[in-house]
């Protein structure tokens, strides 16, 4: 699971108001090399959420405010891009804010599925 | 049957010669067999198989000049042959002198290749039964009546109306009492052909009900003349137009009828000039019948010296020889059906589920005939799931880059990748297909479609490609768009595509019953890309804007009624027909991958592939709700904010883009 989806991905136990972000509980993390691509990087912030982003990527050191003019910062989307795109968590899970609930990964896969009577 | 035999050769010719015994050892070894250093009293003969046109006659005459022959071994669609001589020395004489040689068989010539073997494997399989219901009576009919009935259709006259004669692809046909339309496969039962039955068929038919293999007397005759290399498509007489039994009379030539279960099992059955062929049950109605084109046929060998077969089935590894095909005529006799088909013997899994009635039902049908069956099957399935439908990759590019694409319910991921500038997440319920997607180095993740984690209006487009069908209520299958929409933003698109209950638009066939033909029946579902994927979207797919949607598709709309099921269960739908209820369950056939390669790898070998020792394989039973017209578009305008941009009929499938 790469940061990027993990931006996306929300709880939707039961009753959970807010379900976002789902705190990352890592017990193996990887990274890989993938291609830069500014533009692409570029167009994908405005679909962010930056702030759970910062959070989840507290140990990359990643500005806590959003750059202005970031389109033309290679260096800031460089990190971003590193953020988003190499890092994954292989194995651990993610846990609802809210409710504490955990889902597992496992070899790179959130298993998301609720019980029936978590929906 | 001349042979030439060439004596003396040069240098370079032994040179050539040892290369082709070190391949033919090499393909031997592939198809698990193993030659002796030392000579014994059996050889394998490789070459000299069914499968490279080699009858039975011609090998034999050669080998016996060599010696006293014990058995002659030729296993079927091989490109070898196992000779057992009664002395080892016979043996050396043909492995010294048949060895590279020649063998004239018609107009091709093979190179023989022999080598030792320590035994002769001959796997005893038991003879393969007849399919139920199936019965084939010999010498039904007198070479007398045979002319009397051949010299009865008058085939000088190209295209007349009094019988509707048509020249087929691969043989020519003529109808009587009501034309089979080969459009819509079926008959137009109020509008009979002038030219009843031939009165010369009536006796023969007296006789049929007389004998008991039919209880009612037939009433329409279709006549088909095949020449020596033509054949049919293996088919499944329509359920609707006829009633159970059909007579299929061979006069003429004798050929060989394949039956197919859909299970992969293959019953070849011979039918010999003057029988009569009867087709009841599960032979009718679950079997597809047809007759390979081809030019020789492989038959039990009418050898004096050992019993004759009485049955007419080729039981793998008896004595088989080929047989030229000649022209063969078929009268085949059907009455026309006027109520509905009660659909019979169809494999129903051992406890048929019923529509669901509650919620607490409808998950637990989900659950056991859709989650586990692609769980189950997960790699076969994605295996034949390659190449991406052209009119989701045209949707797919439409949106601008940088977008955030949902798939819910992504499979083994394939439109994950298709546009490269898209930021695509997938999900599906089923971890198996997911690991594929992640095995892929898609972004992908296990989920419901009717609870994807996903922030809402987090999504620039969702796609939801045969998936909402798996649901097995209206308000299940309501409750996935809504989440589909939920995930969108303002202004974002969504694709949907569900399998059509209308498996003919505009007069054509869908892919998925057009696939009929082919090799494999069965599990291609319409998401179906096994061939090429360069399909184009047949016909014009009629495009209905949103508000011609609402003029037209109010809730309450007079939909055919044909949900309805007799007894409440669900039936078990035949692969590649056209559906007979909308809620319903679909075989998936697993075929276990290994197989194939090995049968393949042969140097001639197989003109004619077939699942040859296909023992059965595990049915899978899915669940799908296909949708009728306008019903998709009908089940989305009830989510609110939700306009129904296009819409449109695609190989089967109805689709709507939100």
């Amino acid at each position: 699971m790469k940061l990027l989806t993990h931006n996306m991905l929300t709880s939707h136990v039961k009753g959970v108001t807010k379900g976002f972000p789902l705190l990352i509980k890592a017990t193996e993390v990887k990274v890989n090399e993938v291609e830069f691509n500014s533009q692409f990087v570029s167009r994908m912030i405005p679909k962010l959420e930056w702030g759970a982003l910062v959070q989840a990527a507290e140990e990359v050191n990643l500005p806590g405010e959003l750059v202005p003019n970031y389109e033309t910062n290679e260096d800031f989307l460089k990190k971003v891009h590193r953020v988003l795109l190499e890092v994954e968590v292989v194995e651990g899970c993610l846990q609802c804010p809210e409710s504490g609930r955990e889902f597992p990964i496992s070899r790179g896969i959130p298993n998301m599925l609720l019980n029936e009577d978590e929906v | 049957m001349e042979q030439s035999v060439a004596v003396r050769r040069s240098k370079e010719e032994k040179k050539v010669l040892r290369k082709q015994l070190k391949a033919s050892h090499t393909l031997l070894k592939h198809e698990g067999i193993s030659t002796a250093p030392q000579p014994t009293k059996s050889l394998v003969v490789a070459n000299g198989g069914l499968g490279n046109g080699v009858g039975r006659e011609e090998l034999s005459t050669v080998l016996k000049e060599m010696g006293e022959v014990e058995t002659l071994l030729m296993p079927p669609q091989k490109p070898y042959a196992f000779v057992t001589y009664r002395s080892e020395e016979s043996a050396q004489r043909a492995h010294a002198h048949l060895n590279g040689q020649k063998l004239q068989c018609g107009e091709n010539s093979v190179t023989l290749y022999l080598s030792y073997v320590d035994s002769v494997t001959c796997e005893e399989k038991n003879s393969v039964p007849l399919p139920e219901g199936l019965l084939l009576v010999e010498d039904f009919v007198s070479p007398e009546e045979e002319a009397l009935l051949l010299a009865a259709i008058d085939w000088s006259s190209t295209n007349d109306d009094v019988t509707a004669q048509k020249a087929l692809k691969h043989r020519r046909v003529k109808h009587f009492g009501f034309e089979f339309r080969y459009d819509n496969n079926n008959v137009d039962k109020d509008k009979p052909l002038p030219a009843g039955l031939p009165e010369d068929c009536l006796p023969v038919l007296e006789r049929c009900v007389r004998n008991g293999h039919i209880n009612i007397m037939p009433d329409q005759l279709t006549v088909n003349q095949y020449e020596s290399g033509q054949g049919i498509p293996p088919h499944v007489d329509t359920h609707s137009a006829f009633e159970d039994t059909i007579l299929s009379l061979s006069l003429g030539a004798k050929t060989v009828m394949e039956f197919r279960h859909p299970d992969g099992r293959l019953v070849p059955v011979v039918l010999p000039g003057r029988s009569l062929l009867v087709m009841k049950g599960e032979s009718r109605y679950l079997w597809t019948h047809g007759i390979t084109p081809r030019k020789f046929d492989v038959v039990p060998a009418c050898d004096p010296e050992s019993p004759a077969h009485t049955t007419s089935d080729l039981g793998p590894n008896r004595n088989l020889t080929l047989s030229k095909r000649g022209t063969r005529t078929s009268f085949t006799f059907r009455k026309i059906r006027h109520e509905l088909c009660r659909c019979a013997p169809s494999p129903s899994p051992p406890s048929a589920p019923s529509i669901p009635s509650c919620h607490a039902d409808a998950t637990r049908l989900e659950e056991e005939y859709v989650h586990r069956v692609y769980d189950a099957i997960a790699s076969h399935f994605s295996s034949t799931r390659h190449s991406p439908w052209p009119r989701v990759c045209h949707f797919l590019s439409s949106l601008s880059p940088g977008s955030v694409l949902a798939d819910v319910g992504c499979g083994n991921g394939k439109y994950l990748g298709v546009n490269p500038e898209l930021i695509a997440v997938g999900c599906d319920r089923s971890s198996a297909l997911v690991q594929i997607c992640a095995e892929r180095g898609f972004q992908a993740f296990v989920s419901d479609a009717l609870s994807v984690p996903l922030r809402t209006a987090s999504c620039d487009a969702c796609i939801s490609i045969a998936v909402i069908h798996h649901f097995s209520t209206q308000e299940r299958r309501l409750a996935a768009v809504r989440e589909l929409v939920r995930l969108l933003r303002p202004g974002g698109r969504a694709l949907i595509y569900v399998w059509a209950f209308e498996q003919e638009y505009n007069k054509q066939r869908s892919k998925y019953l057009k696939e009929q033909n082919k090799e494999h029946p069965g599990n291609l579902s319409p998401i179906n890309d096994t061939s090429d994927g360069i399909q184009e979207p047949h016909g014009k797919a009629r495009m209905h804007t949103s508000r011609h949607l609402e003029d037209n598709y109010r809730p309450g709309d007079s939909m055919q009624d044909v949900s309805k099921v007799i007894d409440g269960k669900l039936s078990v739908h035949t692969n590649r027909t056209a559906f007979n209820t909308q809620d319903l369950l679909v075989p998936w056939h697993l075929k276990e991958g290994k197989r194939q390669g090995g049968e393949e790898s042969g140097e001639n070998c197989n003109r004619d592939p077939s699942p040859s020792e296909s023992g059965p394989v595990p049915v899978f039973h899915r669940y799908y709700h296909v949708f009728q017209q306008g019903e998709l578009e009908q089940l989305c305008v009830q989510v609110p904010g939700v306009k129904v941009q296009s819409s449109y009929h695609d190989q089967g499938n109805w689709c709507a883009v939100l």
